[in-house]
């Protein structure tokens, strides 16, 4: 499924130059459970930006199965973002004045997904993820848990192959936590996605089939 | 979703809506009613001039008024020995004079086959503008032929001079006078005669050429207590009255007091074969331009004028109201719309750079540049919708306050076709010691009083809902462009 060889990836901070990836060559298959750990700055997040197609390598080479991510236009990459990667964040980033079938609709919409079938997807999305009766609340109404429910539902209405999840228990308590990792653990079961999790949490790590480890940009199989 | 979307966000962000709308309302009130005003004072201009120019006429075809040289001035009256009826040691004297109106220059009439023999030209008609002047007065009876030489003693003292109009020997005059304008008869496609409406009797027609009779404003015939059948004196030949005409412009004069065939016109004030001023209309609008180029090349000493050039010569509070406009109220009404645009830009990137994070989401589930900027342009134009409809209740508003309070503006015309009022000019010398001149009257100078009305056209509100989109897309774009720029990575990271 992804393919990285020798990425490196630098930022220019003020006239500092920090490389956040340092020839980073691994690849994931597909269906994976992947979890992604290290210390903060180490270049966890980064390194999900490279596979979500959000970001470019400085050098070197990321391809999702055909798919040149690193070489390919702006809007190429928006379209793939659209129609095969999930992102679950862990600040849960749903938009505030939507209400949670809302924010739902929102992953089907560059999808050009008519207004009833973004509907209907939209709230049997919340009901796969227990929050059929909150569809139309919105987030401040909603509790953490609840809230990365929805995110998560977001991030499935449209069927990707992949789901990536920065740090999706890091803003929940541990009852929570155990909830959540539970329902992606399923959905990855029931679905066959190929989950990558960056987290901090070994508990959320051990249920992963590969555990990856990154310091310094440089990354390593646990 | 785009909708559902936008008005979410709206919704949400209820201070900065108002805000943006309340600016852009203000600005576009302040627009509306400058136009609205701007267009009442054109409007204004063009019924003092088509209350001279008449109807239809594009340009006008005058001479520059010539500096007034030794000699030349105002009319003289010349009276003999034998002039006037004495009666009681009193002579009664009186007397008409018809000349060319003051500031104004005459020309050869065959300017006009000249004109009319122009391409672009539909209709011509000359006119010679005139003034009539009228003197009376009452003078004591001079002893002629008495002896000069002073009375020897034994002798009594010459008598006390007796007779005129204070019996002690004073002297009394009257000067009046009103403007006369010869026109042909047959011509009434266009000229003073085109905007005028028939108050009473009947107009002049081509049968009048020749004939001693005279149209008069309805204004001055109350005036001057005048009536369809009642003979006037214009440069002492009666004119017979046979009708009465007004302004089709409310408010304003006729372009002169009295109309009279142009042949006699210029027989009577000896003006023969001359014109002062011909009065064009081309065949279409956009002929205009070339056709008063044709006309200064055809009649090189001729000062040819269209009607933009005639609006300037509108004097008056009309002409303080129509610069007042066109240069402060422009202005401050620019400024508020400027500074209200800048409001709404700066707002809009504010809001953009508060939801970095909110669209650093949405790029990183799929949605375009694209998508995004019209997400941000379309809650801007529609801000700026609401400001536009605030905006023309609040400038229709406006709008009505003026029409309600009507203000009226005087114009006058600078021009060789004088509007002229009644009046008149009295005179009185009192005999004996001391002398001194009392004025009874003054004279009207030719103005007309227009009440100002703001119309509210179909432009207005053009300009209303224009500019509410026009600002709603400019701050949009600002703040589409912001949006567009945001890297999805850097926008996830963002603590905003």
């Amino acid at each position: 499924m992804y393919t990285l060889e020798n990425v490196s990836k630098a930022y220019t901070r003020s006239t500092r130059k920090i490389a956040a990836l340092k020839n980073v060559s691994l690849t994931i298959g597909a269906g994976q459970l992947v979890a992604i750990q290290g210390p903060t700055g180490g270049g966890k997040s980064t390194l999900l930006q490279m596979l979500g197609a959000l970001d470019r390598p400085t050098s070197g080479r990321v391809a999702l199965g055909d798919a040149e991510l690193s070489h390919l236009p702006d809007s190429r990459l928006a379209g793939i973002r659209a129609k095969e990667i999930g992102f679950v964040f862990q600040g849960f980033n749903l938009i505030p004045t939507l209400s949670a079938q809302e924010n739902v609709e929102t992953a089907l919409e560059p999808l050009d997904v008519p207004g009833d079938e973004r509907r209907r997807r939209a709230l049997a999305a919340l009901e796969s993820v227990g929050l059929g009766d909150r569809a139309a609340h919105v987030p401040s109404e909603l509790s953490g848990g609840q809230q990365q429910r929805v995110a998560i539902a977001r991030a499935l209405v449209k069927e990707p192959d992949v789901l990536l999840a920065d740090e999706p228990t890091g803003n929940l308590d541990e009852e929570t936590r155990d909830e959540i990792i539970d329902l992606l653990e399923g959905l990855w079961r029931d679905r066959g996605l190929t989950l990558v999790i960056v987290t901090h949490d070994s508990a959320v790590a051990r249920r992963a089939e590969r555990r990856l480890h990154i310091k310094h940009g440089t990354v390593t199989e646990r | 979703m785009f909708f559902t979307y936008l008005r979410r966000e709206l919704a949400g962000r209820r201070r900065q809506t108002a805000i943006i709308a309340a600016g852009m309302a203000l600005a576009i009130a302040l627009v509306m009613i400058v136009n609205a005003v701007s267009t009442g004072v054109r409007d204004a201009q063009a019924a003092v001039l088509e209350s001279v120019y008449g109807v239809g006429t594009d340009l006008t075809v005058a001479q520059e008024p010539a500096p007034p040289g030794e000699g030349e001035g105002g009319p003289r009256f010349e009276f003999d020995a034998g002039a006037g009826t004495t009666t009681d040691g009193s002579t009664e004297i009186s007397q008409s004079r018809l000349m060319a109106g003051f500031g104004s220059t005459t020309f050869e009439d065959d300017a006009l086959a000249t004109v009319e023999a122009l391409d672009d030209v539909a209709a011509a008609a000359a006119t010679l503008s005139l003034t009539n002047t009228t003197f009376n007065g009452e003078l004591p009876e001079f002893r002629q032929g008495s002896d000069s030489t002073a009375p020897t003693e034994g002798e009594q003292p010459v008598a006390p001079p007796e007779g005129g109009f204070d019996g002690a020997g004073g002297s009394a005059f009257d000067v009046d006078s009103f403007t006369v304008l010869g026109l042909d008869p047959a011509a009434d496609a266009v000229g003073p005669l085109s905007a005028v409406a028939l108050d009473e009797g009947r107009g002049l027609e081509a049968s009048d050429t020749g004939d001693a009779v005279a149209v008069l404003d309805a204004t001055y015939a109350t005036s001057a207590e005048l009536a369809v059948g009642d003979t006037i004196d214009v440069g002492g030949t009666e004119f017979e009255v046979v009708g009465t005409v007004t302004s089709t412009s409310a408010d304003t004069e006729t372009a002169a007091n009295v109309y009279i065939p142009l042949d006699l016109a210029q027989s009577i004030s000896g003006e023969e074969g001359m014109i002062s001023s011909i009065a064009v209309q081309a065949t279409s609008a956009d002929r205009i331009d070339a056709l008063q180029a044709d006309l200064e090349e055809a009649l090189p000493d001729a000062t040819v004028s269209t009607q933009a050039g005639l609006a300037a010569s509108v004097s008056g509070s009309l002409a303080s109201a129509s610069s007042l406009i066109s240069n402060l109220g422009l202005w401050v009404s620019l400024a508020v719309l400027v500074a209200a645009f800048l409001i709404a830009i700066l707002l809009t990137i504010q809001g953009v750079t508060r939801r970095t994070r909110e669209f650093g989401t949405l790029k990183a589930i799929g949605w375009s540049n694209r998508r995004i900027v019209g997400q941000v342009t379309g809650e801007s134009i529609v801000q700026g919708l609401i400001g536009g409809a605030a905006g023309l209740v609040l400038g229709l508003a406006g709008i009505w306050v003026v029409n309600l309070i009507a203000p009226t503006i005087g114009g006058a015309t600078a021009t060789d076709v004088v509007a002229g009022g009644p009046g008149g000019r009295q005179l009185a010398i009192p005999g004996g010691p001391g002398g001194g001149f009392a004025d009874a009257a003054s004279a009207s100078a030719g103005s007309a009083e227009v009440v100002l009305n703001a119309p509210v056209t179909i432009g207005v509100i053009a300009i209303a809902i224009g500019l509410a989109v026009l600002g709603g897309l400019v701050a949009g774009s600002f703040g589409g462009w912001r949006a567009a720029r945001l890297r999805p990575a850097e926008a996830l990271r963002s603590n905003a």
